[in-house]
């Protein structure tokens, strides 16, 4: 019981980096590798804020949102936007965004230094619960709730509401959205404005959980939220929170089952297995081009 | 290098035997110091007339520099009670390697070829590695205030140290717990992807198998993760008496915090990455009941330590530290080899150092045994309070 419930937090934590990675990268079809350098750099602002400026936490998340969403604006208009009209646009957006990681990393080194930093003691209340004698603490549970939620609100908005459907319709044709009044480049801002803010609010959220905020934190869970998005169905949020909770899972069982130096070549197995049986990934929909 | 020394300690001998000219001190240059590195008398009354050039090469700037600050402030504390004794006047030269390995050769080098009579450091053991060599060469002793590393001493005959290894730390750690907590059966936790780390895996499993402790299960990690509640979860089925972790302190905090988060209350036994007071800052509450060893009981009180650490914290206005304690010790050391021929020849040195046994230190009774490491006994400390408090 206590190991289902593990695999379902940690799952819960890696749906909560993918959601707001395959916001841009499933759905505007550009993958933001700058992603999770905002993950950490949350965490770190986060700490600040607790730390120096005496912020209760929960005061601190909004501001680490809005922090996220101005960081990812940056994101767009500097490594993303000028790079538009190349014909490689994906591809040059991708090295232009790892090079912002970088630079976002070292100017986190510079502020921080290399050492891991954590919250304070007590900043979060450790209320913990016995569910069917399981130990959860409170921030698990917020973690997960915040995911279901997200998840919720967001599959809402890119497809019931307006900016949503221009977000698609960018997705599908620049031009032709363009053509039919849609103002390209601010939903593509818009849209990377709050893949980083939730970027930003997981990275806090892990930060806590582990009680470790490192400045390699998000190069450690970039890879398998990347897995999680391609399992889970490019462009699918459910398929993301799916594809988190089974990645989770996989790793708790390996380490109960079979033994904890094989949890990667199990968990990425699996996932290997997944992607063999349903190429287009667990909630994808198979993508018909017609010319 | 070897025919150069030979030289140098013929031209000593002559210089000796004209020292009746009174010409030696005068002089400089290489024959002139060495000649007046030998005295007269015994310990305690050894009398040598020429100061007696020592180097020392510590990290104080980049990422050990917190290291090599309490380093500087143990040798020279320790410099200046040995210069109000008398009889032998040193010359102690520090120089900062700012924890660059390539620094450190560079500055192996001045100091052997400045005619030190011997170095202290460096602070890192990676340092130690690239840059004893070059001194052994030149058949400079070397004497390690802080390198803990395996190997460091097996790089030649004339490398030292006073600083415990793990592998000696640990026999001594699990005895003393398996004694105080009746240990039976364990579960070993360890990342085996460090090589400081794994070989601190192995001195445990070695000791409790020595004790006669069961291993029920080994689980392996990586040092750059940071959720370990599965594996903790696997390592509360089998319910073991004690949690035995070699990890670095980033991967120590989080796993001591999420196993008493799930309910893990049994003392978690920890190697050297965990003789760190960021456990405490940083685990809180969670860290209570940990038990590490280490080389210096602060708590001591046997007359060496309680005389350090008054001076100490009248000079500096702070506690001394591991580190301070060991670089006291280094110096203090030196001070007992140089006496005991009374002679400050590198060779002599080298060595009197060799013959160290049964001394009353800061460290407790210090010997230094055949492979030339450092032999005290440990000490077991177990948090509590938020403080390292020794376990008895």
């Amino acid at each position: 019981m206590q190991q289902l419930l593990n695999g379902i937090f940690i799952g819960s934590i890696y749906a909560l980096f993918a959601i707001g990675f395959t916001l841009v990268f499933g759905i505007l079809d550009r993958l933001n590798l700058a992603h999770p350098a905002v993950f950490a750099a949350s965490a770190f602002v986060g700490i600040e804020l607790v730390e120096r400026g005496g912020l209760s936490l929960w005061a601190a998340l909004p501001i680490v949102f809005v922090f996220g969403a101005v960081v990812g604006l940056v994101i767009e208009r500097v490594a993303f936007r000028p790079l538009k009209n190349r014909a490689d646009a994906h591809f040059a957006g991708l090295i232009s965004s790892i090079a912002l990681a970088g630079m976002l990393i070292a100017l986190l080194q510079w502020r921080y230094g290399p050492d891991t930093r954590r919250f304070p003691p007590g900043s979060f209340p450790d209320t913990r619960f016995e569910v069917f004698g399981a130990q959860v603490t409170l921030v698990q549970v917020v973690i997960l709730v915040v995911s279901l939620a997200l998840m919720v609100g967001l599959t809402y908005m890119v497809t019931r509401t307006r900016l949503g459907r221009g977000m698609r319709a960018v997705a599908e044709n620049p031009t032709a959205a363009r053509v039919l009044g849609v103002n390209v480049d601010r939903v593509t801002a818009v849209t990377f404005a709050i893949s980083s803010a939730l970027g930003a609010v997981a990275g806090v959220l892990f930060a806590i959980n582990v009680n470790t905020a490192q400045l390699g934190m998000g190069a450690a869970i970039e890879l398998k939220g990347l897995a999680v998005i391609i399992v889970g169905g490019m462009g699918s949020l459910p398929g993301a929170l799916i594809g988190g909770l089974l990645l989770g899972l996989a790793e708790v069982f390996a380490v109960q089952y079979i033994g904890s130096s094989w949890v990667n070549v199990i968990a990425f197995g699996l996932l290997f297995v997944i992607l063999l049986l349903r190429p287009q990934g667990l909630l994808g929909a198979r993508k018909v081009r017609e010319v | 290098m070897r025919t150069k020394l030979h030289t140098v300690a013929a031209a000593g001998a002559a210089a000796l035997l004209l020292a009746s000219c009174g010409s030696g001190e005068s002089g400089g240059g290489e024959s002139a110091a060495s000649g007046a590195l030998t005295g007269e008398g015994s310990g305690e009354s050894c009398t040598i007339e020429g100061e007696v050039p020592l180097g020392a090469v510590l990290s104080l700037t980049g990422a050990a520099a917190s290291y090599g600050e309490s380093q500087q402030r143990g040798l020279e504390l320790a410099a200046a009670e040995l210069a109000e004794q008398g009889g032998v006047t040193y010359d102690l030269t520090i120089e900062d390697d700012q924890t660059d390995p390539r620094q450190a050769i560079t500055l192996f080098d001045e100091f052997v070829n400045d005619g030190v009579s011997l170095i202290i450091g460096p602070t890192l053991s990676n340092a130690a590695v690239q840059a004893d060599p070059i001194a052994q060469d030149a058949g400079v002793p070397v004497l390690g205030i802080s390198n803990t590393a395996a190997g460091v001493t097996e790089i030649g005959d004339y490398i030292f140290r006073d600083s415990l290894t793990e592998q000696a730390v640990i026999p001594q750690t699990i005895a003393q717990a398996t004694e105080q907590f009746g240990l039976e059966n364990v579960v070993v936790m360890y990342s085996n992807d460090d090589a400081f780390t794994e070989s601190g895996y192995e001195a445990f499993a070695a000791a409790l198998e020595e004790e006669g402790v069961e291993i029920s299960e080994t689980i392996t990690f990586s040092k750059s993760d940071t959720d370990f509640r599965a594996l903790l979860t696997q390592a509360q089925e089998s319910d073991p008496d004690a949690l035995v972790v070699s990890a670095l302190i980033e991967a120590a905090v989080p796993l001591v915090t999420q196993a008493r988060e799930l309910g893990i209350d049994v003392p978690i036994i920890g190697g050297n990455g965990f003789n760190n007071p960021t456990l405490m800052a940083d685990a809180g509450e969670a860290a209570e009941g940990v038990v590490v060893g280490a080389a210096w009981n602060s708590s001591s009180d046997n007359p060496e330590n309680q005389a350090f650490l008054e001076a100490y914290e009248a000079e500096y206005g702070a506690q001394p530290d591991q580190f301070a304690a060991q670089a006291y010790t280094g110096l203090k050391l030196v001070d007992q080899a140089v006496r005991a021929n009374c002679s400050a020849e590198r060779d002599s040195i080298q060595e009197a150092l060799g013959q160290i046994e049964d001394v009353p230190t800061v460290l407790g009774e210090f010997s230094i045994d055949e492979n030339r490491d450092a032999d005290h006994p440990a000490v077991v400390q177990v948090v509590e309070n938020g403080e390292f408090t020794v376990l008895e």
